[in-house]
């Protein structure tokens, strides 16, 4: 059972890869900021990453079947695509923003193959940064176990 | 005294005891980006009703079709300020400014427009419809703190809160910088 000690260390040597890989920005950090301006609402956070899974894998089976259309609605598909960046760039999950951004670009050109990679794209980036911030609250639940405070980033 | 009101107020609620609180109407159609301003509201002790989108929010301000073709004052809760998403499907946060603006009832309360996207002519738009800020997302803890101060002024101030962000820009539209 490792100490709380070297838990907050694990934590931060994480937190600090996520950000230093790009898999998360200041976004992030200023929502943790928030959550720490109300201490009656400790899964504020978690929370929204929640609501953020939720929303990401509904967009992403939509634009799944949409490009399985005989006729791809470009424009409808572009929409979902915005939707989704600013469902990332809202929680901070900056790799897949910047894959939305892509996918942006393939969907105002109607480039089919463009728009297949960037699917996938996005449901890899998607699967990661899921992985990611569901390990990152284990962490933060298991410093709070062992009696000790989740640090704050800087 | 019911000191333990909830945060948030679903209309038809009977409010028993005056809640001193400054109330908001957060209007955005996504969750998360509803969930993060009625934080950041809440954390500067006021009080946050939310609504998914500027129809809803108009049946909220008592401006729903029910209550248009009659006499009755509607119950509904006293909104103090309206913070409204630009980008809605259907009715944007735009046109929901215009339908605040042109009603006798509620173009007294300010509404401030925020938006992911920094586009001088949207802005423009807006402070011309009568808006009296606009934000770009995602809005700072200080942002609401100085908004908050602003909310009990009882009649409408023509002009802006001068937060300070879209000034300058709004200044050079204007040609005065």
């Amino acid at each position: 059972m490792a100490s709380v000690t070297q838990l907050k260390r694990q934590y931060i040597e994480y937190t600090t890869s996520l950000y230093h890989e790009g898999y998360l920005n200041d976004q992030f950090m200023y929502l943790q900021k928030l959550q720490s301006g109300d201490d009656s609402d400790p899964d504020f956070v978690s929370g929204l990453a929640s609501v953020f899974f939720k929303e990401s894998e509904k967009i992403l089976n939509i634009l799944a079947t949409a490009f399985q259309q005989k006729i791809v609605d470009y424009n409808q598909a572009a929409d979902d695509v915005h939707l989704f960046r600013g469902c990332s760039s809202n929680v901070g999950a900056q790799r897949l923003m910047s894959v939305c951004l892509v996918f942006l670009n393939y969907c105002k050109e109607k480039n089919l193959n463009g728009c297949l990679w960037c699917l996938q794209q996005a449901n890899h980036e998607y699967i990661l940064i899921r992985n990611k911030l569901e390990a990152l609250f284990k962490l933060e639940q298991q410093i709070l176990q062992a009696g000790g405070s989740v640090p704050m980033m800087k | 005294m019911d000191s333990s009101s909830s945060v948030n107020r679903t209309v038809g609620m009977k409010e028993e005891v005056e809640d001193e609180r400054p109330h908001v109407l957060v209007v955005d159609d996504s969750l998360i980006d509803r969930k993060i301003m009625e934080k950041l509201f809440t954390n500067s002790a006021c009080k946050v009703t939310t609504a998914d989108s500027g129809q809803k929010a108009l049946e909220l301000l008592g401006q729903g079709e029910e209550y248009k073709h009659t006499n009755i004052n509607h119950q509904g809760p006293k909104i103090n300020l309206v913070v409204t998403d630009y980008c809605m499907p259907g009715m944007t946060g735009y046109d929901l400014l215009k339908k605040v603006k042109e009603s006798s009832d509620i173009k007294e309360i300010p509404v401030i427009v925020v938006s992911s996207e920094n586009v001088p002519t949207r802005i423009e738009k807006c402070l011309e419809e009568g808006a009296q800020e606009f934000i770009l997302k995602p809005l700072k803890q200080s942002d609401v703190k100085k908004l908050r101060c602003h909310m009990h002024f009882t009649q409408s101030i023509k002009g802006r809160f001068c937060i300070g962000r879209y000034w300058d820009s709004w200044r050079q539209i204007r040609g005065e910088m």
